[in-house]
């Protein structure tokens, strides 16, 4: 039996797992809709995960976990390491482009920019606060001109002449549009100015103040949109560098850290058949009502987190 | 005989305990000590400011109505070098709307620079005030603030690594309850130097090279805990040893603009206002020191701190430090805040391996 590594990635909007050997090849991969339930999104995960694997002699020996329900699901999967994105992602670029010095990251509903040099993260910022730079705001955009967002970026190739468009918010960005709409503006034009409007505010907001260097490599869901790609190119004035493998990064930094850990226990896809419920309970010894999540599995209780101090602690057993 | 005023004072870290005594021993007044700011307080003060204040407006109105409520009677409003000088005005006029009857006395009114104007609104306070008592209770309030100051930088510097989890906390918690009873600048003294060498003695298990990281920012976001999401203490958690310049000794009691101003010259030719000089100037000293990293952190919309953003920036590059800026408001999500100061970590932590 070989040794393989589990690194789950389990976004907001999507989720991502990826099972790899020692040498850190892929072995088997999945991505799929998170909707809003991260449990039963990794349940499905690992049923497809399972069946890529069946017949080949592996054998999951740590597992580790990041995206914004990485602690649940570390609990859920007994975990080695439960690591934050950022970290996640950048351990992943750098294991297949060593030489990266910038990574940019546009994902559905945040986006990232991570600075490397000699393989180490040395700088990064993250939005959290605001639409206009993220996928969310490509993709309603999209469904108001009628465009599916798969085919956005090969339309945005298309044009000749780029719609110039607001970019520091999207309310005005949505009004520019309308009105440019209205004047008569080809849709290929609005479509290739909404690129560059993703990209102009994602320059000014989370890439502010940040040395961008060559290589650069763009990652996230929006980095399918070789509009967008193309708009970074001719912003930057540098090659920019899309994984096919981009949407699996987070996964794959994440087993990797796993696999460093060497902390080591066997894990079995079966836990996709256990029942596992969670339940918020508001403690109410004082006015700061901290929700504790309580984690059970198959009724027991496994884990609870969330009090601000040892009076709300809910012990196991 | 007129009834003692009840009267309170905004709520900031550990600075109730020199506020009342000097209330209390200074002005002959009870002191209402503000119940711990929680959610409610910033639920509370965020219903009745307006939206885009900034946030420290916010703390104090909670502050304010919840000891309202507890029975104060008389409300102080301090002064200050930005848009706080205004706040007192506001929240006099939102507790008058709200139709609490209360005494509210603006600090903003009197004058460092003209000593008998704060006379005159330590009177509007306590109208049967002793000039006797302040003179003798103002300096060991002030005293004992200094000694408050310096034994958290050591707690900060140390508590990550404490052997007895909680011990430097439950020591200090005593010598603060003690320094209250001080009569005499002699007995606080005594007070500070038992257990200034109590917590000196506690065990610590400090590794060879901690990781230091410098906190610069905004008054009272940098000072007042909750409104930081505890940001120290998260920090301590990670073991790492954490440093803070800025609280009342160093910005008010022994403030010294000039020499901060000249410590900058080279990143900052103009006052920015408020704070803002210094936090470049710590910024660029923790730089210079070569610590790991340094935390900004201000209120959303705070205008002097961002404006000290760039600077900041240009140091981070000159000095390769990496600097991570944080912004707080009225949200209380922990997640994002949590994601970026592990990832800070992560990144401080190998960076340190890397240079090894």
């Amino acid at each position: 039996m070989k040794k393989a590594y589990l690194g789950i990635d389990i976004g907001s909007i999507s989720t991502k797992g990826v099972v790899m050997d020692e040498a850190q090849n892929i072995l088997a991969s999945e991505y799929l809709w998170t909707e809003g339930d991260p449990m039963g999104a990794v349940k499905r995960l690992l049923l497809v995960l399972e069946a890529q694997l069946q017949g080949k002699d592996y054998s999951v020996v740590a597992v580790g976990t990041t995206g914004s329900a990485r602690k649940l699901i570390g609990v859920m999967t007994g975990a080695a390491v439960v690591k934050n994105e950022i970290t996640a992602h950048a351990i992943g670029t750098t294991s297949l482009y060593p030489d990266v010095r910038t990574i940019f990251e546009i994902g559905g509903q945040d986006s990232k920019i991570i600075l490397v040099e000699n393989g180490f993260v040395t700088d990064y910022a993250m939005n959290t606060l605001c639409a206009a730079g993220t996928g969310s705001f490509l993709s309603s955009q999209a469904r108001r001109l009628g465009v599916s967002v798969e085919e956005f970026g090969e339309i945005a190739l298309t044009s000749k002449n780029p719609t110039s468009i607001a970019a520091r918010c999207t309310v005005f960005a949505e009004s520019d549009l309308v009105h440019k709409a209205q004047i008569g503006h080809k849709k290929e034009d609005i479509i290739a100015g909404l690129c560059k409007a993703v990209v102009s505010n994602y320059l000014n907001n989370v890439g502010k103040g940040k040395k961008i260097k060559p290589p650069i490599v763009f990652q996230g869901g929006v980095s399918k949109n070789i509009g967008v790609k193309k708009a970074f190119e001719d912003a930057t004035g540098y090659e920019v560098t899309v994984d096919p493998n981009s949407h699996l990064i987070g996964a794959l930094g994440v087993a990797i850290l796993a696999q460093k850990s060497k902390v080591e226990k066997p894990f079995d896809f079966n836990i996709a058949e256990m029942e596992f419920t969670t339940k918020g309970v508001e403690c109410p010894k004082c006015s700061n009502h901290c929700e504790i999540i309580c984690v059970y599995r198959e009724g027991a209780l496994i884990d609870s987190w969330g009090n601000k101090c040892d009076n709300g602690a809910i012990k196991v057993g | 005989m007129p009834e003692t005023p009840r009267v309170s004072f905004p709520q900031i870290a550990n600075y109730d305990i020199p506020i009342s005594y000097l209330f209390e021993k200074g002005l002959d007044v009870t002191y209402v000590t503000p119940p711990p700011i929680t959610k409610k307080t910033l639920e509370l003060g965020s219903r009745y400011s307006p939206d885009f204040v900034c946030a420290p407006f916010k703390y104090c109105l909670g502050n304010f109505i919840e000891t309202i409520e507890q029975g104060a009677d008389t409300i102080v409003q301090t002064g200050g070098l930005c848009r706080l000088g205004y706040y007192g005005e506001l929240h006099e006029q939102i507790l008058k709307d709200l139709g609490y009857d209360i005494k509210f006395i603006n600090l903003a009114k009197a004058k460092f620079s003209k000593p008998l104007s704060f006379y005159n609104e330590f009177k509007e306070i306590n109208p049967e005030m002793s000039i006797k008592h302040i003179a003798k209770y103002l300096p060991i309030a002030m005293r004992m603030v200094e000694y408050i100051d310096k034994m958290e930088d050591y707690i900060r510097r140390n508590v990550g690594f404490e052997v007895r989890e909680g011990s430097f906390e439950k020591l200090f918690r005593m010598c603060l309850q003690e320094m209250k009873t001080a009569e005499t600048r002699k007995e606080l003294d005594a007070t500070f130097r038992k257990y200034a060498g109590r917590i000196q003695k506690l065990p610590v298990n400090k590794p060879k090279n901690p990781l230091r990281v410098g906190i610069v920012g905004e008054y009272y976001t940098i000072m007042e805990p909750f409104s930081n999401h505890f940001m120290e203490k998260e920090l301590a958690k990670m073991g790492i040893v954490v440093y803070r310049y800025m609280n009342i000794s160093s910005t008010i009691l022994h403030a010294n603009q000039k020499e901060a101003r000249a410590h900058i010259k080279g990143y900052a030719s103009f006052d920015m206002g408020a704070t803002s000089m210094f936090t470049i100037d710590r910024a660029l000293e923790f730089a210079k020191k070569k610590f790991d990293g340094i935390i900004h952190v201000k209120s959303f919309g705070c205008t002097p701190e961002m404006d000290a953003m760039p600077v900041l920036q240009n140091i981070s590059a000159d000095y390769h430090i990496p600097i991570l800026y944080f912004s707080f408001d009225s949200q209380t999500s922990e997640t994002g805040i949590q994601t970026r100061l592990e990832a800070f970590y992560d990144m401080i932590m190998a960076r340190k391996e890397q240079k090894r």
